[in-house]
């Protein structure tokens, strides 16, 4: 797995790379954290336009960020998830608390 | 066609991968749609997940064995581990039981919703052994030959 951060605005965009599973939850988790104690003015933005698998560890990564976030009043939004991931996410009710957007970067790099 | 595999490996994260991999490769020798391949990949990664986190705690030297048997109705896959067991079976199945606040008690919810059959069997102090069935569907309904 790897990870490339990028601050747009307000936001704090991981563009994340390869498969979200019991392997890479740590690891990520803990780059996630470190990013948002370093920007503590800034929302997170997920894209997971090359993360072909999520099982419930990487889930489990996602909502803990957005549990973190959401106590200091920030949010956490996704983009670029493929129909592949859909259906787990859906399953744990990611898609009712946590919204799904277009990628800022692909759009500014087609323009 | 019938089909047999047995994987054995020890409780590392980096085989996790391995294992839901290795059965994806054995589910597409017949007709299971690629969304169905995926949702078996799910399922295969909770169960070795849950093996290692819940079976070993985290040590790294315990072996898990999983064992597939693929026919033209479906795919069974075993995983079974020699940890610490489970208590209470009825209440680690429930779906927001968990050990870990960051999990929240998915794994058996997306094993029981992408596999058409699920038990575990545990012996405190002896191990795990989860078994797992998944049919071959047609549109969505289960073909003839899985009937």
């Amino acid at each position: 797995m790897t990870i490339l951060h990028t601050v747009l605005g307000p936001r704090i965009v991981v563009a994340v790379n390869g498969d979200l599973d019991l392997k890479t939850a740590q690891p990520l988790r803990d780059a996630l954290d470190q990013l948002i104690d370093r920007y503590p003015d800034k929302n997170l933005l997920l894209d997971l336009a090359e993360v072909d698998f999520v099982d419930s560890s990487g889930i489990g990564v996602i909502l803990g960020r957005y549990r973190k976030l959401a106590d200091r009043h920030r949010t956490v939004s996704l983009a670029g998830v493929k129909p592949a991931l859909r259906t787990v996410l859906d399953l744990a009710g990611i898609f009712s608390i946590i919204a799904v957007v277009d990628s800022p970067v692909r759009k500014e790099a087609e323009q | 066609m019938t089909n047999r595999m047995t994987l054995r490996f020890l409780s590392l994260a980096e085989n996790v991968g391995l294992a839901r991999v290795a059965v994806a490769s054995l589910a597409s020798q017949i007709r299971f749609s690629l969304q169905d391949v995926d949702e078996i990949k799910v399922a295969v990664s909770e169960a070795v997940s849950n093996a290692i986190i819940h079976g070993y705690l985290g040590q790294v030297d315990g072996w898990i064995q999983v064992d597939c048997l693929l026919d033209n109705s479906g795919l069974t896959v075993t995983v079974e581990d020699w940890g610490v067991g489970i208590d209470d079976v009825e209440l680690a199945r429930q779906p927001a039981y968990s050990r870990d606040p960051e999990r929240m008690g998915l794994g058996f919810v997306f094993m029981e919703s992408f596999m058409h059959g699920l038990t575990v069997e545990s012996i405190p102090g002896q191990g795990t052994r989860v078994e797992m069935r998944r049919l071959v569907t047609v549109s969505g309904e289960l073909s003839r030959d899985a009937q």
